[in-house]
């Protein structure tokens, strides 16, 4: 199953991602933000990365942009989680090497979809 | 109020009635007088000893002077106060009819107890005052709590012997 | 529909949640007091973009909505097209305040937004010059459908860099509808050798058909993520152009069950947790010693039994400490609240107060952390309210025009004190001696010194301030934050300088003996069994109950008997449950001894704060100490192993 890292600084929607996740039976790592995600991705590969846009320090956009500075993270999927009202975001988080987008709010099954999308 | 300097030292007490007669308390030694309130029993307690109550915070007994006296207890109006005392760091409140007022008690007219026979128990007293009509029996506040003479005396005395050794 | 229970994530949604709107609220107020910091416009978006991604996300519909006006309005301020006013602020703090009690709502299960929540939804969306609307209404798709799309993709190179895959996207296509692949191309002319391909670039253009009934915008939904990565042209296969009614029809809200009260949690850094995993391996490696002692015992091993015994205990008590540290937490969360509080206090009173907070990081036990916060603000009030004095006053005092608060909260041997420390005119010594006499507590010619000054203010009742304010009000005095500070084990004092202000300083013990309480009825009283001791509670029938030569009784528990202590007889309680099958046996563990505890009924379980009955009274048996219930009413705690010898003891009288 593919090993899966779920960034985010909120804890509710970060338990909720990867509970969801793993329910499904994905491998998740957590981080809270952009620098321990780079700190985890310089430690070992991941399938497929899911990153929210807004946190404090290293936000998803920079994290994807480091990320994609990785050799090992050249094709690696990226997802960042965006709301509606962040048009830009999406734009941004393109530029910066994203793979693709999730919008908030997003139930399980629309997480379980755009993660099989990507990762299936 | 006098501005004038006392020739004898004046010992001011709180006085209170009890079964009729009138008791005075050194009003250095009292914390606050509390309107009668239910308390909590403690059980394996000698029965003067009516229960604890919360005293911002402080678990404080209560002692019902009558039944310490060995009176009995008529039961508990809108009168029947507790008198909270302190003796050293330690309070405790003495349940009393009603309270009457402040007495100046000059310390050159307090006389020594005499014989009351069986209506007071003179151990808890350490004198009277009297100007004529009125006559207040000192309390002894301390060997109320103090435990030597009463019964549960050893078992009063152990935590205090416990911090000295220890 | 989904099998993940979203509600399990409410509770971390809510406590985060809140600890983001304290973010906002500070970054606010050190937004007002002209910090112009950047980061903390990004703070404040950063916190309401949570809360409405979480909202949304977890149901709370009305919050969402909320929040999305709100971070509408934040955006403007964070793109510098809307400033950072005073009246924006204030609204600001209002919204934080609204959003506090939206939350609360939400926990609780009732409807969400009220009033207050709507009229300042709508005053933010006026001044975004939008229309107020409920949510975003979904897009409407278009009501085209047709008999199948033809669509050409031809990628970038770089698509493949950007995570992207081609074949998923037809894997995705393929989904909707029959994919067919009419024609595939090399993007480059002529074609690379083979081995200059670039692997990580595309190489391959397509041509494909979709047939099915299928929207275009379902096509377009597959190729989202690569727009800008390729070139992309749908063409519809053939035109029918019948309009067809919107799938979409709004799903009737399900009715969400009421939220259950969920036990307060603690967030515990990992070096604590670190530090327990520590301590229990150390009991795991005595206990494995004291086994082997025990196992392969000889009287020559009793000095190693005793060091084992010794390390048992060493580690245990350790062990103690340290979980109990697990409920240590910063101050700083009730610290916290004083800016803005004092702010509004400020603006209110027409004074000018600096608030200097200092220790926020000090760690306390959690109960005094929940407990301590009305005291202090209680303390504050009075400060700003009765301490400090107005700008006029000070000048003409020759003090600086603005006034110093300082808290401050440090630890001192096994103590956690903190202070709260004005510059104002300190106790005012006059009318409190004329308050005083008024109410008989001194006479004209006593002369009391600063301490004794001090310390009637903390008389019940007592308050020299000739009008109630509506922000000290009356009745309510220093006599309550005596109580409330003494409830915790702690003691709070006072130093006064005419006209050079107050130290009020609160000492509170570091941590509290607390014991999770199982609160039992016996006749009127009500006494409390640890419930760390309780093994199970259970009615037992009349013909369960066995008696022995010697008066005692036996239980049927389990396989076995076991002993009942009827408490009622023990502590000598009047108008109990004597008939067994009427009342509660709880069996408890003392030492390794079980016994049954008959009781009348149960009647809660508490968290209870321990209270020594030795520092006024004396040790009584069969009580361990008393704690103060939620009446003010004083309650015991039964000390298992002290009434089964009691028990033993009335059985042979």
């Amino acid at each position: 199953m593919p090993k899966i890292l779920a960034v985010d600084d909120s804890v509710s929607m970060r338990n909720m991602v990867s509970f969801t996740l793993r329910g499904a039976g994905h491998e998740v790592h957590e981080a809270p933000d952009g620098n321990a995600a780079l700190a985890a991705a310089r430690q070992e590969r991941f399938d497929l990365v899911l990153a929210d846009v807004n946190m404090p320090g290293m936000d998803g956009i920079s994290l994807t942009r480091e990320l994609r500075a990785l050799p090992a993270f050249a094709g690696v999927p990226i997802l960042i989680l965006t709301t509606e009202s962040d048009v830009d975001k999406k734009k941004e988080g393109k530029a910066a090497g994203a793979t693709g987008w999730l919008v908030k709010p997003f139930d399980p099954d629309q997480l379980l979809a755009t993660v099989a999308r990507v990762a299936g | 109020m006098s501005q004038s300097q006392q020739p004898a030292r004046v010992l001011q007490q709180l006085t209170f009635t009890l079964a009729g007669e009138e008791y005075g308390i050194d009003i250095l030694s009292v914390r606050e007088i509390r309107a009668w309130s239910r308390v909590t029993r403690i059980p394996q307690t000698p029965e003067w000893v009516l229960g604890v109550l919360n005293l911002r915070g402080a678990i404080v007994p209560v002692m019902d002077l009558r039944l310490r006296f060995g009176m009995t207890r008529e039961g508990y109006g809108p009168d029947t106060v507790a008198v909270v005392v302190a003796v050293g760091e330690r309070l405790f409140g003495i349940i009393a009819d009603s309270v009457a007022d402040v007495f100046d008690a000059r310390e050159d007219q307090i006389k020594p107890v005499p014989d009351l026979g069986a209506v007071v128990d003179t151990r808890f007293l350490k004198g009277l005052v009297g100007d004529g009509e009125r006559m207040i029996l000192l309390l002894d506040v301390e060997r109320l709590v103090r435990p030597e003479e009463a019964e549960a005396l050893d078992a009063l005395l152990a935590p205090v012997d416990v911090q000295a050794v220890a | 529909m989904s099998t993940v229970d979203l509600r399990q994530f409410h509770q971390t949604f809510f406590e985060e949640s809140l600890e983001g709107l304290d973010a906002m609220e500070q970054a606010l107020l050190a937004l007002e007091n002209g910090a112009g910091d950047s980061e903390l416009v990004h703070t404040i978006f950063r916190a309401a973009h949570s809360i409405k991604g979480g909202a949304a996300t977890f149901g709370f519909s009305d919050l969402a909505a909320f929040t999305h006006v709100l971070e509408s309005l934040l955006d403007e301020l964070r793109g510098g097209r809307r400033a950072a006013d005073a009246e924006t602020i204030e609204l600001l703090l209002q919204s934080v305040d609204c959003m506090r009690g939206m939350l609360a709502r939400s926990r609780d299960g009732g409807a969400v937004a009220d009033a207050a929540s709507e009229s300042l939804r709508e005053r933010f969306a006026a001044m975004l010059g939008k229309p107020v609307a409920g949510s975003a209404a979904g897009e409407a798709g278009p009501g085209l459908s047709a008999d199948g799309w033809r669509i050409r993709f031809r990628p970038l190179p770089h698509l493949l860099r950007t995570g992207n895959d081609p074949l998923r996207i037809f894997r995705e296509l393929a989904g909707h509808g029959a994919l067919v692949v009419k024609q595939v191309q090399p993007l480059q002319q002529p074609r690379p050798a083979f081995a200059e391909l670039d692997p990580t670039a595309a190489a391959l253009g397509w041509e494909l058909e979709l047939h099915g009934d299928i929207p275009r915008s379902r096509v377009e939904g597959a190729f989202e993520w690569v727009d800008g990565d390729c070139e992309l042209d749908i063409q519809l296969l053939r035109d029918r152009r019948a309009p067809r009614p919107s799938p979409d029809t709004a799903a009737p809200a399900a009715v969400r069950e009421p939220a259950a009260h969920e036990a307060g949690s603690i967030r515990v850094s990992i070096a604590k947790v670190d530090a327990l995993i520590n301590m229990v391996g150390e009991l795991v490696i005595t206990q494995s010693m004291l086994g082997d002692i025990g196992e392969h015992f000889s009287v020559d091993r009793l000095a190693r039994l005793r060091e084992g015994l010794a390390q048992l205990d060493r580690t245990t008590r350790e062990l103690q400490e340290s979980v109990m540290r697990i409920r240590m937490l910063p101050i700083g969360a009730v610290f916290n609240r004083f800016p803005r509080m004092v702010r509004d206090l400020e603006h209110r009173l027409g004074k000018r107060v600096k608030l200097e907070l200092r220790g926020e990081s000090t760690e306390v036990d959690k109960t005094v952390l929940e407990k301590i916060g009305d005291p202090l603000v209680h303390l504050v009030r009075n400060a700003v309210d009765h301490g400090l004095e107005t700008p006029a006053e000070r000048v003409a005092a020759g003090k600086p025009e603005v006034g110093t608060l300082r808290m401050d909260a440090r630890h001192e041997g096994g103590n956690v004190v903190v202070e709260v420390v004005d510059d104002g005119a300190g106790l005012r010594r006059g009318p409190i001696i004329a308050k005083a006499m008024q109410r008989g507590l001194v006479r004209a010619d006593q002369r009391l010194d600063d301490q004794e000054l001090a310390e009637l203010i903390f008389q019940p009742g007592f308050s020299t301030n000739a009008e109630a304010t509506d922000v000290s009000g009356r009745g309510v005095g220093m006599d309550v934050v005596r109580r409330n500070v003494n409830d915790l084990g702690g003691s709070v004092s006072v130093r006064s300088r005419e006209g050079g202000g107050c130290t009020f300083t609160i000492v509170l013990p570091l941590t509290l003996a607390i014991i999770e309480g199982l609160v039992t009825a016996v006749g009127a009283e009500r006494y409390i069994v640890p419930l760390i001791a309780v093994v199970e509670s259970l009615q037992v029938p009349a013909q369960g109950v066995r008696h022995v030569a010697g008066g005692g009784e036996l239980f049927h528990f389990r396989d076995g008997w076991l002993p009942l202590v009827r408490l009622h007889a023990v502590f000598g309680c009047s108008d109990a449950v004597t008939a067994i099958e009427q009342g509660i046996v709880i069996v408890v563990e003392a030492g390794a001894r079980r016994v049954g505890v008959l009781v009348d009924s149960l009647v809660g379980q508490h968290q209870t704060v321990i209270k020594s009955l030795e520092s006024h009274y004396r040790r009584v048996e069969g009580i361990s100490g008393a704690t103060i219930a939620s009446d003010g009413s004083v309650a015991l705690i039964v000390d298992i192993g002290g009434i089964v010898r009691l028990a033993g003891r009335r059985k042979a009288a």
